[in-house]
């Protein structure tokens, strides 16, 4: 298992994927972590869907993170695609059967892949808080928002919670990207199929039944990210929802395409 | 110990109603280059696959270096294999592919240059696989094939792309691997050169196995053809006739008549078309080659 997860890195590695990918998610991180800031006055809201958060908001301990914690779902979605890619794309160059000659246990190899993948992701996540919460620390007197409480106990504590939430939210993406890889054992079929019912389909959906929100995998996973519904908002998912509606999605997706990747032939 | 470095009984694959493999049973000695020859569409990659453990058998039982096939994890640490053609990673090196896995496989990293040299890519080993050739991506294949030093390594038409010069240098490693005691496991469509590397044969038609043995029995018990050439198909016809007339199989193919028959009879022949007033521009006693046996017993062509 450690094999393939230290093989995988081998790959995950390359300078195309990591810098892309991490480009990627210091760009995105500045650039959540900046509207908050820079559209504090704006009557068309700073921050996802219009919302406005406003100074009292963002001068509380969570306020640091507030960025960090909004770019969570997008990090889920570069997951899902990420793990989706490289789980595919074994099925798509015929490297399978190579992987599978060298080590047979596949469930192994399953399990390896998934570490390695785990390990970029947490890179990824770890960037992401790096850059927006230094933002958040550098806009913040611009914006006259206080930061005082940011840098105290509850400020340390906002910052560990939304970090674990955004790991559990990113890799459960991932795991429904890879469980995506493995069912259609092509890249741009998975890809597509995650990104395209996460964007569109889900919030199709639920813009016309507003409960199937409590439903959907992709809107539990980003309830996740964002530690529940926001702070005085009467709507939205319960953290606790999420995770138990979420996880029974990303167990039952797991537990489907490993039974398939250990008992289907190989014959591509 | 095992004296066998494959051992298959009734293997069978069935997908749907289609049998793919049916029933093939054969041995392959250890420390021998067994050639495994049969048309397009006959079984042999499934069988490889079977053997690999990449695909589960509807049937029967195998050994590979004395482990049953139910456990690949017990013997595929010393098995190298290519199938169905080189697979790597397009954005990675041809050293980052081989790295990759050795790792995977728990082998040294250190065997990697070494092994890029031997089979002739040391100098491309920081190149992209995406911009190899065929025959270079035939060659790093051969290369994984040997990382874990190998007591037994499957190839799958390992000389598709190469070029002449590249098919002797296959055929040179081989037969030095098999001197050093690999057993090599070897499918091709190149008749020619498994007929030149291989002291043991398996031949497959239609998913059964028609013939397994050493390559020299089969040869022995190959009916001898006298090849005649006239100077034009009026005389091939004629030729025709008094092979058939007297008794033998014959046939016009390739502007020549093949005649079954021993190499005495090629002085009767050139009696008999000397009185029939044909001049025979070549008249070859010959055994057939592994080309023409495996198209009499495959009942290709």
């Amino acid at each position: 298992m450690w094999n393939v997860a230290f093989s995988e890195l081998r790959k995950l590695r390359r300078p195309t994927l990591f810098l892309g990918t991490m480009g990627a998610v210091v760009f995105f991180s500045a650039l959540f972590s900046s509207l908050l800031f820079l559209l504090i006055d704006s009557p068309d809201g700073n921050s996802d869907r219009g919302r406005v958060v406003g100074r009292d908001v963002l001068g509380l301990a969570t306020g640091g993170v507030q960025g960090f914690s909004s770019v969570g779902g997008f990090l889920g979605i570069i997951a899902l695609c990420v793990f989706a890619a490289q789980t595919a794309q074994e099925y798509t160059y015929g490297t399978l059967r190579n992987i599978l000659v060298r080590q047979p246990g596949r469930m192994r190899v399953l399990a390896g892949k998934f570490i390695a993948m785990k390990l970029f992701a947490l890179v990824m996540i770890i960037l992401s808080g790096i850059i927006s919460v230094t933002a958040s620390i550098l806009l913040a007197p611009r914006a006259k928002v206080s930061t005082d409480l940011w840098f105290g106990a509850d400020g340390r504590h906002a910052l560990f919670t939304t970090f674990i939430n955004i790991i559990i939210s990113v890799i459960g993406f991932g795991t429904i990207g890879m469980v995506l890889g493995l069912l259609l054992r092509s890249p741009i079929s998975a890809i597509s199929f995650g990104v395209l019912w996460l964007l569109i389909v889900e919030n199709l959906l639920i813009a016309v039944k507003n409960s199937l929100q409590d439903w959907m995998p992709g809107a539990q996973l980003a309830t996740i990210a964002s530690g529940g519904k926001p702070r005085g908002m009467t709507t939205g998912i319960e953290y606790s929802h999420a995770l138990l509606v979420g996880g029974i999605y990303v167990a039952v997706g797991a537990a489907v395409a490993s039974f398939l990747f250990v008992r289907r032939d190989v014959s591509n | 110990m095992s004296r066998t470095a494959i051992s298959v009984t009734d293997l069978s694959k069935k997908y749907g109603e289609r049998l793919a493999v049916s029933h093939a049973t054969f041995d392959v000695p250890l420390g021998t280059i067994c050639g495994f020859v049969g048309p397009n569409g006959s079984g042999k990659t499934t069988t490889m696959r079977m053997l690999l453990g990449l695909i589960t058998p509807t049937g029967g039982t195998g050994e590979i270096l004395g482990e049953s096939i139910k456990h690949p994890e017990k013997y595929l640490p010393r098995v190298g294999a290519m199938i169905e053609g080189p697979a790597f990673y397009p954005a990675l090196s041809g050293r980052e592919n081989l790295n990759y896995l050795a790792t995977l496989g728990g082998f040294s990293t250190n065997r990697v240059q070494g092994l890029l040299d031997q089979v002739g890519l040391g100098d491309r080993a920081k190149s992209k696989y995406k911009t190899y050739s065929l025959g270079m991506k035939q060659r790093l294949g051969i290369a994984a094939a040997l990382l874990p030093d190998p007591k037994l390594l499957m190839l799958d038409e390992p000389t598709n792309g190469l070029d002449p010069e590249g098919i002797q240098e296959v055929r040179t490693l081989l037969r030095a691997l098999a001197n050093e005691g690999t057993s090599v496991f070897v499918s091709s469509h190149l008749l020619s050169e498994l007929e030149l590397i291989s002291d043991y044969l398996v031949m497959l038609r239609k998913g059964e196995v028609v013939f397994t043995g050493k390559m020299s029995d089969l040869m022995l018990d190959q009916q001898p053809v006298i090849i005649a050439k006239g100077a034009n198909d009026e005389e091939l016809e004629r030729l025709l006739a008094i092979a058939q007339t007297a008794g033998h199989r014959a046939m016009i193919r390739d502007g020549a008549v093949h005649i079954e028959g021993p190499a005495s009879w090629a002085l009767d022949l050139n009696r008999a078309a000397f009185e029939a007033g044909i001049t025979l521009s070549q008249l070859t006693p010959q055994l057939p080659n592994l080309e023409e046996t495996f198209f009499e017993m495959t009942g290709e062509k």
